[in-house]
């Protein structure tokens, strides 16, 4: 048995975890409730995001509960029993977050 | 091995285990949803990037934030995504330990710290969004 | 423990046994008995009467019948369960279902094959891997409160497998290494007088180690005795972050847990 490098993903995993756990509540407030009702002005938050910190919290918001997401769904996966595919879940998941991430970057860098 | 105890392995009797053992005890039953809300965690990502994607074109951007569908995911989305905020503060707080002298710091005072800056940073975040964007 | 002084009301329970007879049936089947309730019985104590009194080709492991041996493990409506600790009076009136711990191949009625377990301990080293050489006349290794605290609760272990009839993971997949070793190795690790912690990793940061669980809890749930074994494994993910993350930055450093 040798090492794994499975920290790596672990690593994205918790780190996803954490951002989702403190961050994406706020932020499915602000956009599921609070601009559908008006409370916040939508132009003005368009303006908000380009803003670079602001950028930078919606790559994070984005990049890290992907990997968060892949990780863990791959793992849920096999225990409901679909063992055999665990390194294709892997190659797939994971490759969904990496490309994912790509994107966040190039559209938040086209903002 | 001996040709006895081979015979005896043979004849050991090994119970399958169902695919719907998820379903079985409470506890793997609520296991299996805390994971599952990494769908919903995945999915509010992907909206964030859509709706990156049609951030130039304003009139696409507002027409997707105020759609009444995109309004009830996103309800949905809250619900699961609050049980994995708190499952998650709870098992980590579990997790990080912390020594003072002999004794460990509880894991309920790592908890209610987590919690803290949970409703802190929300709060915080809420009101900066609120006060540029504000109507 | 007789049949002569059991509760004079008369007041019955019913157990409904695994039987498994590989000499005698291919499947196996349970057995029903009526056996008497008392307020202080456990479930050991209605097995014993049984095979004392009704049926003495009932096979099950047990010894201290004090919950420190962890022998008479073995699920219990469905839960894994010491049978010496496990009451009659919280499941009375209803009958009470007896089966061999979950995921263990069954030799014989209520006894299974602990082979698995007993080779992970040895695969994780469950013992003491001395830092430093010393002999008997240089004296004791010493150790503070405070570095016993550290390792202390892990070390309450008394090998029952009940986690490993808890965990999913290792019902799924025998590879996997399991709560209760993982819980020692990182009981070894904290140890501060073991320096075995770079042996321990190659068994214990592999997939089949420390990856493949996926933190469903169940294990800290059943255990007897507080170990927290998925807390364990939880600490052991961290100490292999680091340790990657070290070896990355600092690749000739030295390593300690």
């Amino acid at each position: 048995m040798t090492r794994s490098n499975e920290p790596i993903w672990w690593s994205l995993f918790s780190a996803g975890g954490v951002v989702a756990a403190f961050f994406i509540p706020v932020t499915i407030i602000l956009t599921g409730v609070a601009i559908p009702a008006g409370l916040i002005d939508v132009g003005k938050f368009n303006e908000l995001i380009r803003h670079p910190l602001a950028r930078v919290y919606l790559f994070v918001l984005i990049s890290l509960p992907l990997f968060h997401w892949a990780h863990r769904f791959r793992y849920a996966v096999v225990d409901l029993g679909l063992k055999g595919l665990d390194r294709v879940l892997a190659l797939l998941f994971y490759g969904l977050a990496i490309v994912g991430t790509s994107f966040a970057l190039y559209y938040l860098l086209l903002l | 091995m001996s040709n006895q105890s081979a015979a005896r392995k043979s004849k050991e009797y090994v119970r399958p285990m169902p695919v719907t053992w998820w379903l079985n005890r409470k506890t793997y039953f609520l296991f299996m949803v805390r994971e599952l809300t990494c769908l919903f965690v995945g999915g509010y990502a992907l909206f964030l990037l859509v709706l990156l994607a049609q951030a130039n074109d304003a009139d696409a951007f507002a027409a997707m934030l105020n759609s009444p569908l995109s309004v009830v995911l996103h309800l949905v989305a809250l619900l699961m995504v609050l049980y994995h905020s708190i499952t998650w503060i709870n098992l980590t707080s579990k997790v990080m330990v912390v020594w003072r002298r002999e004794d460990r710091v509880s894991p309920k005072w790592i908890a209610a710290a987590n919690y803290v800056v949970w409703v802190a940073l929300s709060l915080s975040i809420f009101g900066i969004c609120w006060k540029i964007a504000g109507t | 423990m007789a049949a002569n002084d059991a509760d004079q009301s008369g007041r019955k329970i019913i157990l409904e046994v695994f039987r498994y007879r590989p000499d005698e049936e291919d499947e196996p089947r349970f057995d029903r008995y009526d056996v008497p309730y008392r307020e202080d019985w456990v479930v050991l104590d209605a097995l014993n009467h049984v095979k004392d009194t009704m049926d003495g080709t009932l096979s099950y492991r047990w010894a201290c019948r004090m919950g420190v041996c962890g022998s008479c493990g073995m699920m219990v409506n469905g839960e894994p369960k010491l049978t010496c600790a496990t009451f009659l009076r919280d499941y009375y009136p209803e009958p009470i279902r007896i089966e061999p711990l979950d995921y263990f191949p069954v030799i014989r009625d209520l006894v299974i094959n602990m082979d698995d377990f007993l080779h992970k301990l040895d695969d994780v080293q469950a013992w003491l891997i001395p830092k430093e050489e010393r002999s008997v006349s240089e004296g004791e290794y010493r150790q503070s409160p405070a570095e016993l605290a550290r390792y202390k609760q892990f070390s309450m272990c008394i090998n029952c497998m009940l986690c490993y009839s808890a965990c999913p993971v290792y019902g799924r997949h025998q590879g996997f290494i399991g709560p209760a070793a993982i819980a020692l190795a990182q009981r070894y690790n904290l140890d501060s007088r073991d320096g075995g912690a770079e042996d321990r990793a190659e068994v214990i940061f592999s997939h089949e180690g420390i990856w493949e669980c996926t933190f469903v809890g169940d294990c800290t749930r059943v255990c007897p005795k507080n170990v927290d074994p998925a807390a364990a494994i939880q600490q052991a993910k961290v100490a292999a972050t680091k340790d990657l993350f070290m070896s990355v930055l600092v690749p000739h450093g030295t390593k300690e847990q």
